[in-house]
């Protein structure tokens, strides 16, 4: 059985929680739908946003460079990390230059892959998930199952005992406003105490040289205004030509991800603070090698909106963590192969290529078609079981051949029959575990129309 | 006589639901086609390209394209397999008989509703149906509006469906939503598979559904397979049956 498989069984083992987890991404997705159509335009929004994004990649050697150009004139200093390693080790030296030890960061899902919080826990840092989400999966030392709702597979109730052993809110008290009012004053704290404050990156502003930031707790602006230093760290493929494509994006990207008219800050930055400092880590960390493949590289136009995953029946039913990946649900497992095709042969698996992802995406990723190619990837590269590809290879040679495949069916419908229970329903039987096979009939439709013309 | 139209019966149909292409063959007949049956056809090779092999499915592929060369149309009674022959038969050398199969290949109800356009149906069914809009017909083809997609999209399967007299077609709570059979995808991810068909399975419970009905006999199989283990739930039917005027 595939990683995938077995985690999504593991998780459906409790069926309560598994239906609690698909009705609470169901509701985000209606919520996004209900959204959707409020905007007559929706459709023409999503076709111009990846169009926008369509040039971006075409183009992103230049905008990189004028993006660069535009942010140091500004004042902001600009580095570049061509992977996770050199990306840690850039805001290690930042953290080092200013003596730095307490850190505060606002969601952002490329440090996750960069695995910086690891990196700078090795060093002694103190590094605080200032999202509520976030701090709560970095309390219970999780990775996100999300990558907006990264707490989204924890009930409330969990949430209380998590903050009863560990801000010493009451036993037992699961009321989420309790529980955000405590989760606040731990964090405010921690807002003051920081030397640096590091955030993720929405959009970055060729044109410009700024950067825009979503939040809906305003957690990444507490972090920025209080501390001296600001680190903003993106990938490579989050920038936009001209400040005005940016209403694009950002009327799609909270509509899509909760169905939210906006997020409750988007904030621009441009500039450092007088006697404050700015960073802006550039990431490629794989992005060159999706970007040359010409059926993957659409999978960088992704806004991170999460939208496939709350549509994906699959997802919803078998956790963020069956994915066994930074990002997971649909979007990850285009993403997740580029980096590792055999860690992650499973991940384009665990679809049946219904196709809903690629219908919500914003930003029109042809993701069940990227699914299938990738399909097509892990057998010519030899990553497909050995059960698959021998079963499938004897398929078709007797598909190839009318008179074997005539013979064999005839022959499987009279075994069918003819066996007993036991000998049909047994371990070696996957699709009789829980569900009963067709009742073969007295005759192939070949066969009716064969008798029919002879009569 | 219209059009001569070669009959596309996919193999699980052949092998395990041969109704599903009587009533399809009779269907086309009652409507002025000239119907032929090649009856040296197999698969169309999804079940290996699905699993990655494309590589393998493709030596099935020329061989689909030569058996239907003669045909105006090509009409089967599953938009899964349509849709996989239109859509990835591109990785086949493009001869006359595969651009031939690609641009004429029709699922059956689609070619009802596009090709001879019918406006009525002489038949009745005196049920409550669930309409299961499978995924490949939903998304891949738009015979009915997805859910996702905010404009307009003529409901092919919904208005044929509505030609039946005395049918009650119910409203579903989430219209259309995976079944979870997706081809070996039913046994690599069994457990998620079955979950799937359970949830689907229970809505149509809860919305007082007589029999479900679709597009893909594929789906139905692996719903009717759950029905009769949990043994609750309601029938089922191919939409060519029912169309055909076939009773219960």
């Amino acid at each position: 059985m595939s990683i995938h498989a077995q985690k999504a069984k593991d998780f459906i083992a409790n069926e309560e929680r598994t239906n609690w987890h698909d009705g609470a991404l169901w509701h985000v997705r209606n919520k996004r739908d209900i959204s959707a159509s409020g905007v007559p335009e929706w459709e023409a929004l999503r076709n111009t946003a990846s169009q926008i994004k369509d040039n971006v990649l075409s183009n992103l050697d230049t905008y990189l460079i004028q993006f660069e150009a535009a942010a140091k004139a500004n004042g902001v200093h600009i580095h570049w990390a061509a992977n996770g390693n050199e990306h840690n080790a850039i805001i290690g030296d930042i953290i080092d230059k200013h003596n730095a030890r307490k850190i505060v960061k606002s969601k952002s899902m490329l440090t996750e892959e960069c695995g910086l919080n690891h990196f700078l826990e090795d060093n002694g840092i103190e590094i605080i998930d200032t999202d509520l989400g976030e701090r709560i999966i970095q309390m219970r030392n999780e990775p996100p199952s999300h990558i907006v709702l990264p707490a989204i597979h924890i009930k409330k109730e969990e949430v209380g005992e998590l903050f009863h052993a560990q801000l010493g809110t009451e036993k037992g008290n699961a009321d989420p406003t309790y529980l955000t009012k405590a989760a606040r004053t731990h964090l405010q704290n921690k807002f003051f105490e920081a030397d640096i404050a590091i955030t993720g990156v929405n959009f970055a502003i060729a044109e410009t040289g700024g950067v825009v930031i979503c939040t809906n707790e305003g957690n990444a602006d507490m972090g920025c205004h209080a501390a001296p230093v600001h680190i903003h760290c993106m990938g490579m493929e989050k920038i936009l030509p001209k400040l005005e494509h940016l209403g694009v994006f950002t009327r799609l990207l909270a509509r899509s991800a909760t169905g939210q008219p906006s997020t409750i800050y988007t904030s621009h930055y441009h500039k450092p603070e007088s006697s404050k400092e700015m960073h802006i880590v550039i990431v490629d960390n794989g992005r060159s090698e999706q970007l040359a493949k010409e059926d993957f590289r659409n999978s960088l136009k992704c806004i991170r909106c999460g939208a496939c995953m709350n549509t994906c029946p699959i997802y919803r039913r078998s956790g963020g963590h069956s994915y066994h990946a930074t990002i997971p649900g649909p979007i990850g497992a285009i993403l997740q192969p580029n980096r590792d095709l055999k860690a992650y042969s499973d991940l384009p698996f665990a679809s049946t290529l219904c196709g809903s992802c690629s219908d919500v995406c914003p930003v029109k990723i042809n993701i069940h078609e990227q699914l299938y190619k990738w399909r097509q990837e892990i057998y010519k590269n030899n990553e497909l079981p050995k059960s698959k590809v021998t079963s499938l290879k004897i398929a078709t040679k007797v598909f190839k051949s009318p008179s074997t495949y005539d013979f064999l069916g005839k022959f499987a419908r009279a075994s069918m029959k003819a066996l007993p229970r036991f000998m049909m329903y047994n371990k070696f039987n996957d699709w009789g575990k829980h569900r009963e096979l067709p009742q073969p009939p007295k005759q192939s439709f070949k066969e009716w129309y064969k008798n029919k013309n002879n009569e | 006589m219209k059009y001569n139209v070669g009959l596309f019966i996919p193999c699980y149909v052949d092998q395990f639901f041969p109704e599903v292409g009587i009533a399809t063959l009779r269907l086309l007949e009652k409507h002025n086609c000239n119907v032929i049956f090649p009856e040296q056809q197999t698969c169309c090779g999804q079940p290996m390209a699905n699993t990655g092999m494309e590589q393998e499915g493709k030596k099935i592929y020329q061989q689909m394209a030569e058996l239907f060369k003669n045909c105006d149309y090509i009409v089967g009674p599953s938009p899964s397999c349509v849709y996989h022959i239109r859509k990835h038969y591109d990785v086949a050398e493009q001869t006359e008989e595969i651009k031939h199969l690609r641009a004429n290949c029709y699922d059956l109800v689609e070619f009802l509703y596009d090709v001879l356009k019918i406006t009525q149906l002489d038949v009745s069914f005196p049920h409550r149906v669930g309409l299961h809009k499978g995924c490949h017909g939903l998304r891949g083809m738009q015979l009915d509006k997805p859910s996702e997609l905010q404009k307009e999209v003529a409901p092919k399967w919904t208005t044929i469906l509505h030609m039946v007299n005395d049918i009650e077609i119910a409203d579903l709570t989430r219209t259309d939503e995976c079944c979870g059979f997706g081809g070996t995808f039913a046994v690599a991810e069994e457990a998620i598979s079955v979950k799937m068909g359970k949830d689907r399975v229970q809505d149509h419970i809860n919305n007082q559904v007589e029999v479900i009905t679709s597009g893909d006999m594929s789906c139905l199989m692996h719903l009717q397979g759950i029905i009769k283990r949990q043994k609750n739930g309601p029938k089922i039917m191919h939409i060519a049956n029912i169309l055909n005027g076939d009773t219960l």
